[in-house]
């Protein structure tokens, strides 16, 4: 049943995700680019997406735990620093350069390989050193 | 001044998709109570040595495979237009996967969860995300040199 339920969401993530057309990485640049021809549609799918995950949240954690875990695991994190401010930079540019964020870029595999493999392959690597070298 | 493309503009759509992202992210919550991440779940997937961390994510990702050949079959193809040529993938791709992970996350786990959430930390690193976004594109609409 767990499984059923993992893969039933990300199925409707990846639906989710090709319907709003974050798929379409010239799509997300004309809703990254405000000062010309600015398509705003992508601001939809954060707000659709908020209102459901908040809603969601809220619901769920009346209850003392999920169903196929002792606990919740969120983020204990509290403080802003350099490596959150100048990481999400990063992932910025990347993201105004390619069109493409990690989400989408897992989905667009599945019916359109290449080139979308090499972006796949340059995130991974850029994960990894994240990951191994600088975040420990 | 603000000029809305209006012909591309499709609010329906984006709206239910996005809809959709909060259902699968409420899912995922309730089933193990884990942040629905994609540079996470990536991420984990490629460092973790635990199979049993390993196994959930992975079915997920399989998941978010088989989400776009579901809209294949209703809807006969996806509207997909690549913007970058290959040396603009590898450079795009490597600052996506370094900036999420020192970041701690990308659009789905900070824009989507985190805000849903109210995590400071998910709200500043969104508005950094997406200002740092609109600047890449600014410069590179021909504004760069």
């Amino acid at each position: 049943m767990k499984l059923i339920l993992i893969i039933l969401s990300g199925s409707l993530f990846g639906f989710g995700l090709t319907l709003s057309g974050m798929l379409d990485p010239s799509k997300v640049q004309a809703f990254l680019n405000i000062t010309q021809n600015w398509d705003p549609s992508l601001a939809f799918v954060m707000i659709g997406g908020i209102l459901t995950t908040s809603i969601g949240y809220y619901f769920i954690l009346k209850s003392p735990s999920p169903l196929y875990d002792s606990n919740f695991h969120i983020p204990i994190i509290y403080h802003i620093d350099i490596k959150l401010i100048g990481g999400s930079v990063l992932f910025g540019i990347g993201w105004g350069l390619g069109g493409l964020c990690p989400g989408p870029a897992v989905a667009i595999l599945s019916y359109s390989f290449f080139p979308a493999i090499i972006f796949m392959i340059a995130m991974l690597i850029g994960l990894f050193i994240g990951k191994r070298f600088i975040n420990f | 001044m603000l000029n809305i493309d209006w012909a591309n503009f499709t609010l329906l759509n984006s709206l239910m998709g996005g809809i959709l992202i909060g259902i699968a992210a409420t899912i995922i919550f309730f089933v193990n109570g884990r942040i629905m991440g994609i540079s996470g779940i990536l991420g984990n997937l490629i460092t973790t040595k635990k199979t049993d961390q390993k196994f959930w994510r992975i079915i997920f990702i399989l998941g978010v495979l088989i989400g776009p050949l579901i809209f294949i079959l209703l809807f006969k193809e996806i509207k997909s237009e690549m913007v970058a040529n290959t040396t603009l993938l590898i450079i795009s791709g490597f600052l996506v996967g370094l900036g999420t992970s020192l970041g701690n996350g990308c659009t789905s786990g900070h824009g989507i969860c985190g805000l849903s959430r109210f995590s400071i930390r998910s709200i500043v690193a969104t508005l950094v995300f997406v200002i740092s976004g609109m600047i890449t594109v600014y410069l590179i609409n021909g504004n760069l040199l």
